[in-house]
């Protein structure tokens, strides 16, 4: 039960075209991870709406083989 | 298609309980670190709330991803309203929104000691 960072990136940039994602293996197992994900679509929306926009990327992934996955998001960089 | 029947219990929790978490064990022994980060922010605040253990409860534990449509627990919610998951509140209860938020919304806090 474990997913590439690489692969995550994939997905959250092919969900959220133009997105730019920042990832950080926490743990060194492939498991636990936190992912900064910057883009201009976020702006206006609420941190939950932001969050669902970045799962469905993941394509019901979350909560499944990706088990912990902390995530930030913006609009842009503070 | 009909909505599963377990939302109807979900509703029913949510309008029972000003401050709701969905969460992974009880408030006093949370079974997740994620959940345990939660009701360590709610305990800080000094904010009342009741705990629903989804590990003893497979139907609701699929149920409420569905109905909030978010894949993870926990899961709070506070008067009725998604206010998000562990990450969400850990942010919010940095940058005060938090608070902001159950003040708003009328919810007791505790008196900082």
């Amino acid at each position: 039960m474990a997913m590439a960072a690489e692969e995550i990136i994939r997905l959250i940039k092919e969900g959220i075209p133009g997105a730019e994602v920042e990832i950080e293996d926490l743990a060194g197992d492939g498991d636990h991870y936190a992912a900064t994900v910057i883009s201009p679509v976020f702006a206006g929306k609420s941190k939950v709406q932001q969050h669902q926009m970045v799962y469905g990327a993941l394509g019901g992934r979350m909560g499944g083989v990706l088990h912990a996955l902390k995530l930030t998001t913006m609009a842009q960089r503070p | 298609m009909s909505e599963p029947q377990v939302f109807e219990r979900i509703r029913d929790e949510i309008g029972k309980h000003d401050v709701l978490l969905f969460m992974k064990g009880t408030p006093v022994f949370p079974q997740c670190g994620f959940s345990a980060a939660v009701v360590d922010v709610l305990s800080e605040l000094g904010v009342k709330f009741h705990g629903v253990n989804i590990l003893v409860d497979p139907e609701l534990r699929e149920g409420i991803k569905h109905f909030s449509q978010w894949p993870t627990i926990p899961q709070l919610y506070v008067k009725g309203e998604f206010v998000g998951g562990c990450d969400i509140i850990r942010e919010m209860f940095e940058t005060g929104e938090l608070e902001q938020l159950l003040k708003d919304k009328g919810v007791a806090l505790a008196d900082a000691a």
